[in-house]
């Protein structure tokens, strides 16, 4: 659609200015401002320069916070893209049944995230838990506040079990935007399940799988809540994720010059990856001509 | 290529159909013989595509059997059928590039890769898309998309029939003429079965050798653009091809004269006494107009310029009739008489046609 | 396209899954029925926990620590009389439900007017504003935390609902803009002009004409809305003490001086889940597309 030229229309989206700039740039600039002063309490500042960046770059906490936060990231990626797909490609067209697998996928969706925590708290102790009893009585040793492996395990199941359905849910409503007649053709040219998938299937789900990637990547590299009601970040650092860190190190430790430049810089790799995202995202767009 | 066979063939979408109101396809026997090009034609909704998509396997039929060279198919997947179907709208696989478009369904069978190059590259001549061959699908226009569905229809030299849903419909006009002549060309050279499902007369009757025209679920007539346009077997077919279409009136029959709001018409051979409903059915291109004299009195209501002729509204008792004036005939001054020739007067009881004393059926 | 309007399903064929589904469902023998087991495996992963949590919040926590029991034994709504005699509870779950209703409508009254204008208008800047909504969805939370407690408690929001609210427009209010700009692009501009030519002044355009036409957009905008405010902790958790406290944040009181009071736990958990599913049900029919937000 070619839009008018209308400059006037700024003032359409000036609330929205107005509002977000409330909310994210007075307090960003706080945090620029921390960044670069150094304080010994009583509310005295000092400037700092970029040394809490310097120590932050060097500080081997923060590099280790980063791994695990990226190695979480690509893991969940890697189960929930597949898995989320695969699940919409198994799902029901339409029907009473569709509708119910809607709602129960979805359900995930909107609990608490502190709650999904609460939830995957119980269902993986040893003593109370589902899961926990299970892999006991079977014999699996099998501890999520001791064990390095079982911790893990647990975050990202429960990641998985918590934000599958979105993925499905959008590959879901991609595939259902797929004309029949495509599918009728694929039968007559006797494409295979597999070319039917990557030739129609695929392609027509590529928009929105781009936004699933985004939304998830995001997300994920922004968990706090989840893990941190589970395992607290142990056993050790071991599931100190990013955000985990940075609110020890804010609000535990009151480190705010360090926490602050920690906080920049975070933002800036989301903001860089995204932005690769969204550009890739809107070429997309433009291809399709829509 | 085949003979296709549809016997007793009815389909219902709903699961339990109680009444002849729920087929949406009613029972039909008929033979599309090997080689010729058949054009399905009705106004939308009559079941043309149900009775397609039968064909091609896409549905099952709730009844019957389809039979290809008497080989029974009905329950046989759509691949196996070994057809070839262009849908009303663009299918195309977007990553692929026009190349890999028209190479699939070759592909798919396994052919002989120098094989199918050298078939892509006559399929690409035909529709004239040689120069675009290796850009991607995404991004061409609905023409050059629905030009590379036909292309991938016709890229198989063996298969049993050529399916084609309304394949026009997205194309520009003097884009649809060429195309159809291409289509027409195939026809002639390789002597497929072709059908071609059209809700425009004027595709329908250019392109095929016999018009099967459906209504309301039925077949009403079988028969060549000729066929249909002189002998229309049904009212439907009379008023549905022809622009204007057939006039139908109102009419007692008695033998070789019927009788139309009290005024008499002949009607060029013995139809007896038909029982039921009767009417008849004469073309614009039959109806004369005279001012005085003998024949139906009408009242002209108004005059049409299309170009080539001129069409002329009148009123007679209350039903409407057209005629046709022939290219530079003038309208008699205040004409107020129609009449009809012989020849091109239809009867009709309870909508059928009624076939004269001596017509071979 | 013109065969669906007389004869439902001549061109689109639903009939492929009703009439021929049985004989469909013979030929290929496998994988009808592999779908069905992929998808109650899935639905059994999800529902396992869930079901744990719920079958805990209806059992005495003598029961809970003593036995091993997949289903409860001594059947008890105790814990839920607990949580819904208990006013210190319950303004749990009221607080939440205010500030959600609040960011809700906030999101939606601001991100209606710019989604507009992103949709039909270019303007000075409006790329890199439009791109610069979106970094703010992306900001994590973890990083505005401290800045928005300081904030808030200066201009004295504290501890109120509106701060929550408000705070929670930083993740929201991008995310609608997005939403709507896509729903808002599907509608033709001819829609627009015509209006202006039939002497409709903007304001009323926008409500009488143009919001009927991307109602099913609001309400996606509004789901997602309180979906991420319903389910966020950390920031709300920050800005409250006491009156304005979400639920989620009240659940930690069930840690105490005697351990875990896990039946009132499981309990509170189970109760938060309760308008979210209230949520699901209402938008079933529309769950499918409202995930596609408007851009497939």
């Amino acid at each position: 659609m070619n839009k008018t030229v209308n400059q006037k229309a700024w003032f359409l989206v000036l609330p929205v200015l107005v509002l977000v700039a409330f909310s994210a740039i007075i307090p960003l600039m706080t945090v620029v401002n921390y960044s670069v002063q150094d304080s010994f309490g009583n509310n005295e500042f000092f400037w700092a320069g970029l040394e809490w960046f310097d120590e932050m770059l060097h500080s081997e906490r923060m590099w280790n916070a980063l791994g695990r936060q990226i190695a979480f990231s690509a893991i969940i990626l890697a189960i929930e893209i597949p898995l989320g797909i695969f699940v919409a490609l198994n799902m029901p067209k339409s029907g009473v049944w569709a509708s119910f697998c809607l709602v129960l996928m979805s359900l995930p969706l909107l609990i608490p995230w502190n709650v999904v925590g609460t939830i995957w708290q119980i269902f993986g102790r040893v003593d109370i838990g589902l899961l926990g009893y299970t892999l006991d009585a079977v014999g699996i040793e099998y501890n999520y506040t001791q064990d390095f492996f079982a911790a893990w395990a647990t975050v990202i199941v429960m990641d998985v079990w918590h934000w599958t359905s979105l993925v499905a849910l959008l590959a879901y409503a991609g595939l259902q935007s797929i004309p029949d007649a495509y599918y009728q053709a694929a039968k007559i040219d006797q494409a295979s399940r597999w070319a039917v998938f990557r030739y129609i299937e695929l392609p027509k789900m590529a928009g929105v799988l781009m936004i699933a990637i985004l939304l998830r990547f995001m997300d994920s590299f922004m968990i706090y809540t989840e893990p941190f009601v589970v395992t607290g970040g142990g056993p050790g650092n071991s599931t100190t994720f990013l955000s985990i860190d940075l609110v020890k190190m804010a609000l535990g430790q009151f480190d705010l010059g360090p926490a602050a430049a920690f906080s920049i810089m975070y933002y800036l790799v989301i903001l860089l990856v995204s932005w690769v995202f969204y550009t890739v995202m809107t070429n997309l767009d433009k291809r399709d001509g829509v | 290529m085949a003979k296709i066979t549809l016997d007793n063939l009815a389909h219902s979408y709903s699961d339990r159909p109680t009444s002849e109101d729920d087929y949406a396809l009613k029972e039909l026997n008929h033979d599309w013989a090997d080689g010729e090009a058949y054009a399905l034609l009705g106004a939308s909704g009559c079941g043309k595509s149900t009775l397609l998509n039968i064909i091609s396997g896409l549905l099952q039929p709730s009844q019957g059997r389809i039979l290809f060279d008497g080989h029974d198919v009905t329950h046989a997947p759509t691949a196996e059928r070994n057809i070839a179907q262009v849908f009303q709208f663009p299918v195309v696989y977007d990553t692929m590039t026009v190349r890999q478009n028209l190479a699939f369904p070759l592909r798919n069978r396994g052919a002989d890769p120098a094989y199918v190059a050298s078939r892509v590259q006559a399929i690409a001549a035909m529709i004239g898309m040689e120069g675009t061959l290796d850009r991607k699908a995404r991004g061409l226009t609905a023409d050059a998309k629905q030009k590379i569905s036909l292309g991938r229809g016709m890229v198989r030299e063996d298969v049993n029939a050529l399916l084609f849903d309304e394949p026009l419909t997205v194309i520009d006009p003097h884009m649809k003429w060429e195309l159809r002549t291409q289509l027409k060309t195939l026809h002639r050279d390789f002597g497929h079965t072709m059908i071609y499902v059209t809700h425009d007369q004027t595709e329908a009757l250019t392109f095929a050798d016999k018009v099967v025209v459906m209504y309301d679920g039925r077949v009403v007539q079988i028969g060549t653009p000729q066929q249909l346009f002189e002998r229309p077997a049904h009212t439907f077919v009379g008023y549905f091809i022809g622009s204007p279409g057939m006039n139908v009136l109102p009419a007692d029959i008695r033998g070789d004269t019927g009788t139309v709001g009290g005024s008499a018409v002949a009607l060029g051979g013995d139809y007896g006494t038909p029982a039921g409903n009767t009417e008849l059915g004469v073309r614009p291109e039959f109806v004369r107009l005279s001012a005085g004299g003998d024949g139906l009195p009408v009242t002209v209501t108004r005059v049409e310029d299309v170009g080539r002729h001129k069409i002329v509204r009148a009123d007679a008792h209350g039903t409407r009739i057209d005629a046709i004036l022939p290219e530079g005939a003038p309208l008699p001054a205040n004409a107020d008489r129609a009449t009809f020739d012989p020849r091109g007067v239809n009867v009709y009881a309870d909508k059928w046609r009624v076939a004269p004393v001596g017509e071979a059926a | 396209m013109t065969d669906a309007t007389a004869a439902p399903g001549a061109a689109t064929i639903p009939g492929d899954l009703t009439a021929s589904r049985p004989r469909a469902a013979t030929r290929r023998r496998f994988r009808p029925n592999g779908s069905a087991v992929v998808i109650a495996l899935y639905l059994l992963f999800l529902m396992l926990p869930l079901y744990w949590l719920l079958n805990m919040s209806l059992k005495t926590n003598a029961e809970i620590l003593g036995s091993f029991t997949l289903f409860p034994r001594n059947l008890t709504f105790e814990n839920y009389a607990t949580i819904l005699t208990d006013p210190s509870w319950y303004s749990g779950y009221v607080n939440s439900l205010i500030y959600v209703t609040l960011n809700v409508a906030i999101t939606l009254t601001v991100a209606l007017p710019a989604a507009y204008a992103f949709s039909r208008y270019s303007f000075m800047g409006d790329k890199h504003l439009f791109f610069w909504l979106l970094t703010n969805r992306m900001a994590p939370p973890a990083v505005f935390a401290l800045p928005f407690f300081q904030l808030y408690s200066s201009v004295n929001l504290f501890d109120t609902h509106i701060a929550v609210a408000l705070a929670h427009c930083l993740f929201n209010v991008p995310l609608a803009v997005w939403i709507l700009e896509g729903f808002m692009r599907g509608v033709p501009k001819e829609i627009d002009e015509t209006a202006y030519i039939d002497g409709y002044s903007f304001p009323r355009f926008f409500v009488k004409i143009f919001m009927p036409l991307i109602a099913s957009g609001i309400g996606v905008a509004a789901f997602f809305a309180f979906m991420f405010s319903w389910v966020e902790l950390l920031l709300s958790r920050t800005l409250t003490a006491v009156d304005a406290k979400p639920i989620a944040a009240t659940m930690t009181r069930t840690v105490g001086a005697s351990g875990v009071d896990w039946g009132v736990l499981a309990a509170a958990g189970v109760l938060t889940i309760v308008p979210g599913a209230l949520v699901i049900w209402f938008v079933r029919n529309y769950i499918a597309k409202g995930f596609a937000l408007g851009r497939v």
